[in-house]
């Protein structure tokens, strides 16, 4: 193509300039998060993102794409973040390699490389950890984990035994767990009263977290690298559900708030679910992907077997998109009101 | 103003930049040592030459004739010697040369005889007609002889007549100027179409960046005792473009398939105004023009040109600096590169930009799509960008079809924005050629068939005519042994039976031959038909393409003038 045409002028904007507007959102949740586990939190973002960039790097070298270009888009780094984000914080350093390699090397170059992947490379790296490692990947540690950084750095290089104390479940997954397995005498009340795990709105401390991602997403949304169509779907169709049920039934049923501050909800919706590649383009579409993705999370992670469910709804709405694209082009100028 | 204003989705804000070409009033550029006037400056049929070399011209006198209706006409713009009439190169990227009359001045600036006319005596077809013959053209860019825009619809009452002054690409400000110059003449002109059209309100838009226009053409309005609205609209480009300002100021959208007035509104460029009103009250033909000369210049400023003034004469008036290395006619959002310096000024310059380095920095590299959705948030006709792009680069042409590629007004706000430097525009431009070249070959191919199938009839009228001429003879031979039965008896004997036999066989396959072929000739062949409307159709369209491709190649997949018209109304900027 020739360069040397109209518009002559440019926005002042790159992918790499969307890509570090992202990781910067990303940084009021970990710092609440190193604020929450400790600074292994940071480590394991730093194996990630090495292991992705080399992962990378050789894809590139591999495909015989222009290196300096593609590797410094930041795109592999945002990949990289939202793994670590998503994994258990003390997860072996070899699991977040495993997914990042995934991640990038399968979910992303193998499908074209960047802007070409129909898959979320991070949930892509989730789910098959999940499905592969599912010990490992539900372990998750009590947030008044008494131990200091470097016994989190002795677990995560393996060289410490993987202690029961040491890796608990999720607020979301104790929840779950109580209401099945007790005598049903249990109720959501009860659980939650525990204020050693729970804490004002949803799991202690993690609810803080969701809230700085909340923040970031925002961030974002003002700046204008994202759009507010599928987050609003997201939260609107996650609390739906659960706002239902939990109407319904609340002594079974934690209450939607809990749950939009659980797990990976927040993450998802404004990190995950906006994810311009995997994710539908069409105003309606977007809305339409947060809906089903949130809905879908809730009813996985209430009804299925996972301790959560955003990256297997994510996953399968991204399957999703070309159908609901082709079915939500909205009309062009002229054409509005007319078939 | 209690004017209600709409909005247009999309649209961008780039650094307007045009200040520095306000600060000092309209020039009157000197005389060039040489005029190259191409006959060819407007959407429609070419102009025949109407000089030859050696013969001396007067200022205002025609050169070129138009060629039918939508078509205008082209003059000699000062008094001179025509040194030749012949190809030379465009004021178009492609740099190709265009049949263009050469004149050298003698510098007296000798006027034919003018004759000024008051319009409102006059016919509205003869009005029109001097329109034509005056060379007023839509001065905005679009170049569509303006005369061919000002029929009201038949079956839709003209509501509004809108008056474009948004002049919304960056750095240009020859509309600007004008309006803070000569508004009183513009609001005359406009009531030169608003008679025409007898819409029944006129609004004229106006970029809020101009206010000393805003001003300039409201006191204008309101002296000669008008009732046009003075509106100024949000600053956004494309605000100026044709559909977008329908847009803003009547909340009518036009879609691609329609014309304006169709939707009872109807729009032009003020400087179209302008020259509309010195054509009937003055009886000059549109010999020059407003140009903003600015950008990487030591001395930013609007000149009144010559049309045919070489470029080179033009950027010497505003010192380039050294860095120069080229210049873009139009605006840097839809504007092109020029050729060369020898390319003459025309009636679509209404503005030279000095580039440099600095100024438009070479394009970084393009990246993958990441289907970000900005290009779609920012297209003011809410296509959807990357799809277009997406098939464009896979050559799926029907698919960009599909998504309305010809809705495109190639505005360049998608590859404004797109994070990715997509020159997405280029696609575009690139899918639309493509699937025009390929239509033409298929038109080529229809006919090729339709020949065939002419020469083929032929053959069989011929042939059936043989049999008919064989079954004749054979008759006239078995009359002949009947009539002598005596003599040729025994011939007769052994011949009549077998001749009999042939001549009734071939009266029996003549009759079928004439009967068929009846039968052929009596069935219209749909593909003689088609073809002959499909050639004139691409007789016409190349007429229309090929001298000022491709920017005006929009006009190709209109089918005839008027939808030639809608095109370009859309393409219609500032
Ligand atoms: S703006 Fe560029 S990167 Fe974004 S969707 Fe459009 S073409 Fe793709
Ligand atoms: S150039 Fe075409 S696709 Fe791009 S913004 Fe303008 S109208 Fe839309």
């Amino acid at each position: 193509m020739n360069f040397n045409t109209p518009p002559y002028l440019t926005q002042n904007v790159s992918v790499q300039h969307v890509m570090l507007q992202v990781l910067a959102a990303l940084l009021p949740g970990i710092a609440v998060y190193v604020w929450l586990i400790g600074p292994v939190v940071v480590v394991q973002i730093a194996i990630t993102t090495a292991a992705s960039l080399l992962a990378e790097a050789f894809m590139l070298r591999l495909l015989n794409k222009p290196l300096g270009l593609f590797l410094g888009d930041g795109s592999a780094i945002v990949t990289a973040w939202l793994i670590a984000l998503a994994f258990p914080p003390l997860a072996p350093w070899w699991l977040l390699v495993v997914g990042a390699l995934f991640a990038i090397i399968v979910a992303k170059h193998l499908y074209g490389g960047l802007g070409q992947n129909p898959f979320n490379p991070a949930m892509i790296a989730f789910a098959v950890c999940i499905v592969s490692f599912p010990a490992l990947m539900s372990q998750w540690p009590p947030v008044d984990l008494p131990s200091g950084v470097l016994d989190h750095l002795a677990l995560v290089f393996g060289y410490s035994p993987r202690i029961d104390a040491m890796s608990g479940a999720t607020p979301l997954d104790t929840l779950k767990t109580a209401l099945k397995l007790g005598d049903g005498s249990a109720s959501v009340a009860s659980v939650m009263a525990d204020a050693h795990t729970y804490g004002y709105f949803a799991g202690k401390g993690w609810e803080w977290v969701g809230a700085a991602y909340l923040l970031g997403g925002l961030w974002l949304w003002q700046r204008r690298i994202i759009s507010w169509h599928a987050p609003a779907g997201f939260v609107g169709g996650m609390a739906l559900l659960a706002g239902g049920l939990w109407l319904w039934n609340p002594g079974q049923f934690a209450n939607p708030v809990f749950h939009l501050f659980s797990g990976g909800s927040m993450l998802g919706a404004w990190f995950i679910v906006t994810d311009p590649v995997s994710g539908c383009t069409t105003v309606k579409g977007k809305l339409i992907f947060g809906l089903a993705a949130g809905a879908l999370a809730y009813v996985i992670r209430v009804f299925g077997g996972y301790p959560d469910g955003v990256a297997f709804a994510v996953l399968l709405l991204n399957i999703c998109v070309p159908l609901i694209d082709l079915y939500t082009q909205p009309p062009i100028f002229g054409m509005k009101g007319k078939p | 103003m209690l004017q209600q204003l709409f909005k247009f989705k999309g649209g961008v804000k780039p650094d307007t930049n045009k200040t520095p070409s306000v600060q000092l009033p309209i020039g009157i550029a000197p005389l060039p040592a040489l005029l190259i006037v191409p006959l060819h400056q407007s959407i429609g049929g070419m102009p025949n030459p109407l000089v030859e070399a050696g013969q001396r011209v007067l200022k205002g006198q025609r050169i070129g004739g138009p060629d039918k209706w939508v078509s205008s006409a082209v003059h000699a713009p000062t008094s001179g010697t025509v040194l030749a009439v012949e190809e030379r190169i465009a004021a178009h990227p492609s740099g190709l040369p265009t049949l263009s009359v050469v004149i050298e001045p003698d510098g007296r600036d000798e006027w034919i005889e003018r004759t000024p006319l008051d319009h409102t005596a006059l016919e509205p077809e003869r009005v029109r007609e001097i329109l034509r013959d005056s060379g007023v053209v839509g001065l905005g860019g679009a170049v569509f002889p303006s005369h061919a825009k000002l029929a009201p619809a038949k079956s839709v009452p003209m509501e509004d007549l809108v008056i474009n002054g948004a002049e919304c690409e960056p750095y240009m400000t020859c509309d600007d100027m004008l309006m803070r110059e000569r508004p009183e003449e513009i609001v005359r002109g406009i009531g030169i179409f608003r008679d025409l059209l007898q819409p029944q309100r006129v609004l004229i838009g106006i970029e809020d960046n101009k206010p000393e226009a805003v001003a300039a053409m409201q006191a204008a309005v309101h002296r000669l005792g008008e009732s046009y609205a003075v509106v100024a609209v949000p600053t956004r480009y494309p605000a100026g473009g044709a559909k977008q300002l329908i847009r803003v100021l009547t909340g009518k959208e036009v879609p691609a398939s329609k014309r304006s007035p169709e939707m009872g509104v109807q729009c032009f460029n003020v400087a179209t105004a302008y020259t509309a009103w010195r054509a009937i009250a003055h009886g000059e033909p549109v010999l020059s023009r407003i140009v903003t000369l600015t950008g990487n210049v030591e001395q930013p400023r609007n000149w009144e040109v010559l049309l045919g003034t070489p470029l080179k004469d033009l950027v010497a008036l505003g010192q380039p600096r050294p860095d120069t290395n080229r210049y873009l006619m139009g605006g840097p959002m839809m504007g092109f590169e020029m050729p060369s310096l020898e390319a003459p000024i025309v009636k679509a310059s209404n503005c030279i930009i000095a580039g440099s380095p600095a100024l438009f920095p070479p394009a970084p590299p393009e990246m993958p799509c990441i289907r970000c959705g900005a290009c779609a948030e920012a297209c003011p006709h809410e296509l959807q960008p990357f799809e277009m792009y997406w098939f464009s680069r896979a050559k799926n042409f029907g698919k960009t079809q599909e998504y309305n590629i010809f809705d495109c007004i190639e505005c360049g706000c998608c590859s404004y924005v797109c994070p990715s430097r997509i020159p997405l525009v280029q696609y575009f431009r690139f899918a639309k050629s493509e699937i025009w070249s390929r239509e033409r070959d298929k038109n080529m191919a229809d006919a090729a068939k339709a020949r065939f199938e002419l020469r083929n009839e032929r053959d069989e009228r011929e042939k059936a005519e043989k049999a008919a001429r064989l079954a004749k003879a054979a008759a006239a031979k078995a009359a002949e042994k009947k009539a002598a039965p005596e003599a040729g008896k025994e011939t007769a004997a052994a011949d009549s039976p077998v001749d009999a036999e042939a001549a009734k066989k071939a009266a029996i396959a003549a009759a079928m031959e004439r009967a068929r072929v009846q039968r052929e000739g009596a069935q219209p062949k749909n593909t003689d038909g088609l073809t002959v409307a499909q050639r004139k159709e691409i007789a016409e369209i190349e007429a229309r393409r090929v001298p000022l491709q491709p920017e005006q190649q929009t006009a190709f997949d209109a089918e005839n003038a008027e939808n030639a018209e809608a095109q370009s109304s859309r393409r219609e900027k500032q």
